[in-house]
C-alpha cells in the first residue's frame, strides 16, 4: 500500500550529457533503470516506493534532448526534454499549431509547466489511485483491476477500450499531438524508429502493464510535427475538477480545415477516456463536407459518445465529450 | 517458489498468488524441443530388437481383417480437429503476448475457449454413448505392455516380445491421461476466469471468489496452460513423423490400411468393423 515517505529509496543515479551515452546506459541496465525528465511523474512513484528502480538516468544535461527547431516542410521538431512552458510560449508554435501550445498552456500548474518536458507529458503514467497505490492489479502485472467493480471509486475512469484495465491516458499534450499527426522520434541501440504519435500511445488489449510502444532500452527523443495541419482551424479544451494543477476529466483537440463554410478535413481526439488518446474517426469521416454548423456539430457530438461503456461512477463523462465535441466542432469555436 | 509463481499485495496488505511465472513458458518449450531431439535421435540410433518390437500376429487371424480399417467415425475425427484448432488458438493467444507478439489477445481467448469447452462436452456425451468408452483408459494390461516394451527395448531379443497394441496403445493412453487431466485444471478455471472479464456470456464479478481463491485458479491455469505447450509441441512431433503418419491419415480420412493394421495392432484385441468371423 502507497505510504508517503519523505525521502526515496536509495538508487544510482547517472547523468549524462550525451544522446550516445545515455542510449548506452539504458542498454546496460535495461530493465532496472528509470529515466526522469521533469521528475513530475517520476517523484510520485518513488517516493511512494511502488516503483523501486535501481538506476536512475536523469535527461536534463542532454542538451540535444532540447529545444525546438523548423524543418524544411514548414513543420517542427520539439526535443523531448522542452518544458511545457517553451512549447506553450514559443512563437512559431502558437502561430502554426496553437492547438499544441494550448495544450501545453493547460497542463498542471505554472510551476509544473517549467519543469514537466512534453516527453514525460506523453510518457507518464495514468492516476488510476488503486494502480498507484501499489496494489498488484492488471496494470501492476496482477490479475485484477479494483477500478472496475461495483464498489469502485472510479470517476476518472475509462469509457472506452476497457480491456480489464479501466485507467486512462491523463495526458493534455497527447490528443493534440494525433490531432496534428505528429511523429515520434524513439532510439535504441538499435538505431531510431519513428512512429506516428496515433500509434505511440497503446490500449490494455495490446499491452496491459504499459501506455506506450516504448520497451526498455528505448528513448524518446523528439516529437517532429509535419506542417499538414498548419494553420488550421484548432480547439482545444479541458474539463477538470479544479482549474488549475488537475489532470483532465476529459479533454478535446481539433484541427479542422474549412473551406467556404464548410468542412473539408477534421482531426477530433478526446483524452481521458480510454487509455490512449481517442481519435474520433468515425466523426471525422461524419463531418467531412459537411457545413460547419450547429447541426453538424450536435451530429459529431452524438456520434463520438456511441459505444461508450460507462462504470459506477464515470456516467457524466458522456454528456461532458459528447459537449466538448460538439463545441470543437461549431463555427465560433475555430474561428 | 518464486520460480513457479508471481505474487503480489492486495488492498488488504495480502500477500497472493497472483499467476505462474511466465519465464516457465521457456521451460515448456525448452522441454518440448529437447524431447524431439531426444526422440528423434532415438529411432535413428538405438537398435532394432532382432525379431522385431513387438510379437507377431497369428496368420489366420490377420486373414481375417478387412482391406479399409475404420479406425475413427467422423464424430470423432470433427471434435479432434476443432479441439486441435481451438487448443492451438488458445495457445497462441495466451503465450505469443508473453514472448513478445502484443495484440488484443483477450477476446480471440475466451471464444477458443468456450469453443473447447463445447468441443469437450461433446466428446464426453459421444465417448459415453457411442464409442468404446474404456478403451481410451490405461488399465493394467498397458503397464504390462509397457514394462514388457521397455524391456525389449533395452534387452533387445532377450527379452519377450510384447503382444501388438489394442485400439490404442498404452503411450496414445498415456497422452490422453495428461490431457484429460491438463484439461481438468484449464478448462473450469477459465470458466470462472471469464467473469472476471467483460464478455457477453457471463456477468462480471471479480469477487466472485478470494483473492486467494482467485489466485489458486490463476497459477492453476497458467501452470496447466505451459504444460499444455509441450504437450502439443511432443504431439504435433508425433503427428508429422514418417513412422506414425498412418496415425495422423487416420485422423485425417478415418480409416488406415490393412499393412498398417496388422503391423501396429493386434486383430484379438481391437475387434474390427468388418472383420470376417472365425471358421468354427
Amino acid at each position: 500500500m502507497a505510504t508517503i515517505h519523505d525521502v526515496m529509496p536509495a538508487f544510482e543515479l547517472f547523468q549524462p550529457t550525451s544522446i550516445d551515452d545515455t542510449l548506452s546506459l539504458l542498454e546496460r541496465y535495461r530493465r532496472s533503470v528509470w529515466v526522469l525528465a521533469g521528475g513530475l511523474d517520476s517523484f510520485d512513484w518513488l517516493k511512494d516506493r511502488n516503483k523501486r528502480p535501481q538506476v536512475v538516468i536523469d535527461l536534463s544535461g542532454v542538451d540535444a534532448l532540447r529545444g525546438i527547431k523548423t524543418l524544411p516542410d514548414g513543420g517542427v521538431e520539439i526535443g523531448a526534454t522542452t518544458t511545457l512552458t517553451e512549447i506553450a510560449n514559443h512563437s512559431v508554435i502558437k502561430e502554426k499549431f496553437k492547438l499544441l501550445s494550448d495544450a501545453a498552456g493547460l497542463v498542471a500548474s505554472p510551476q509544473i509547466r517549467n519543469q514537466g518536458t512534453l516527453g514525460g507529458n506523453v510518457s507518464q503514467d495514468t492516476r488510476c489511485w488503486y494502480y498507484r497505490s501499489g496494489w498488484t492489479c492488471y496494470r501492476a502485472g496482477g490479475n485484477i483491476c479494483y477500478a472496475d467493480t461495483t464498489t469502485s471509486i472510479n470517476r476518472e475512469h475509462a469509457l472506452f477500450d476497457a480491456n480489464r484495465c479501466v485507467a486512462v491516458s491523463p495526458s493534455d499534450t497527447a490528443p493534440a499531438l494525433v490531432a496534428l499527426d505528429a511523429q515520434m522520434v524513439v532510439r535504441n541501440g538499435d538505431g531510431e524508429r519513428v512512429v506516428s504519435a496515433e500509434e505511440f500511445f497503446i490500449g490494455p488489449a495490446i499491452d496491459i502493464t504499459r501506455m506506450t510502444v516504448m520497451q526498455p532500452g528505448d528513448l524518446l527523443t523528439a516529437i517532429r510535427i509535419p506542417a499538414t495541419w498548419a494553420g488550421a482551424k484548432f480547439y482545444f479544451e479541458k474539463v477538470r475538477d479544479r482549474q488549475v494543477w488537475d489532470f483532465p476529466l476529459v479533454n478535446v483537440a481539433s484541427a479542422v480545415k474549412v473551406s467556404g463554410g464548410n468542412i473539408q478535413q477534421a482531426r477530433i481526439v478526446v483524452n481521458a477516456v480510454a487509455a490512449h488518446p481517442l481519435r474520433l474517426r468515425a466523426v471525422e469521416d461524419a463531418v467531412a463536407g459537411k457545413a460547419q454548423n450547429e447541426e453538424t456539430a450536435k451530429m459529431a457530438g452524438e456520434l463520438a459518445v456511441a459505444g461508450a461503456e460507462p462504470l459506477a461512477h464515470n456516467g457524466y463523462k458522456i454528456p461532458l465529450m459528447r459537449n466538448l465535441v460538439k463545441r470543437a466542432l461549431r463555427a465560433e469555436a475555430t474561428s | 517458489m518464486n520460480w513457479l509463481v508471481q505474487t503480489g499485495l492486495n488492498p488488504w496488505n495480502e500477500q497472493i498468488l497472483t499467476h505462474a511465472q511466465w519465464n516457465l513458458v521457456y521451460a515448456a518449450l525448452a522441454f518440448g524441443v529437447l524431447f524431439m531431439v531426444g526422440h528423434s535421435l532415438y529411432v535413428k540410433f538405438w537398435p532394432v530388437p532382432a525379431g522385431g518390437h513387438t510379437a507377431s500376429i497369428s496368420p489366420e487371424l490377420a486373414a481375417r481383417v478387412p482391406e479399409r480399417v475404420k479406425r475413427h467415425s467422423l464424430a470423432a475425427r470433427a471434435f479432434h480437429w476443432i479441439m486441435a484448432a481451438s487448443m492451438l488458438t488458445l495457445l497462441i493467444t495466451s503465450f505469443a503476448p508473453i514472448l513478445g507478439w502484443k495484440f488484443d489477445w483477450v477476446q480471440w481467448h475466451w471464444m477458443a475457449g468456450i469453443a473447447l469447452t463445447i468441443s469437450i462436452i461433446y466428446h464426453i456425451i459421444h465417448a459415453s454413448f457411442w464409442l468404446d468408452f474404456w478403451s481410451i483408459w490405461l488399465n493394467k494390461e498397458d503397464a504390462n505392455e509397457a514394462i514388457t516394451r521397455f524391456k525389449r527395448s533395452i534387452m533387445g531379443g532377450q527379452a519377450a516380445p510384447p503382444r501388438k497394441a489394442a485400439k490404442y496403445p498404452w503411450d496414445n493412453k498415456m497422452y490422453h491421461t495428461a490431457i484429460v487431466l491438463s484439461a481438468l485444471a484449464v478448462v473450469p478455471t477459465g470458466l470462472f476466469m471469464m467473469v472476471r472479464v467483460r464478455n457477453p456470456l457471463f456477468a462480471r464479478n471479480p469477487y466472485l471468489f478470494a483473492d486467494s481463491t482467485w489466485g489458486v485458479m490463476y497459477v492453476l491455469h497458467g501452470l496447466s496452460g505451459i504444460g499444455l505447450v509441450g504437450l502439443t509441441m511432443a504431439h504435433i512431433y508425433f503427428a508429422i513423423r514418417p513412422e506414425k503418419l498412418w496415425i495422423t491419415k487416420g485422423m485425417v480420412f478415418g480409416d488406415i490400411s490393412k499393412q498398417d493394421f496388422l503391423k501396429h495392432h493386434d486383430p484379438a484385441r481391437w475387434v474390427v468393423e468388418g472383420a470376417t468371423p472365425p471358421k468354427s
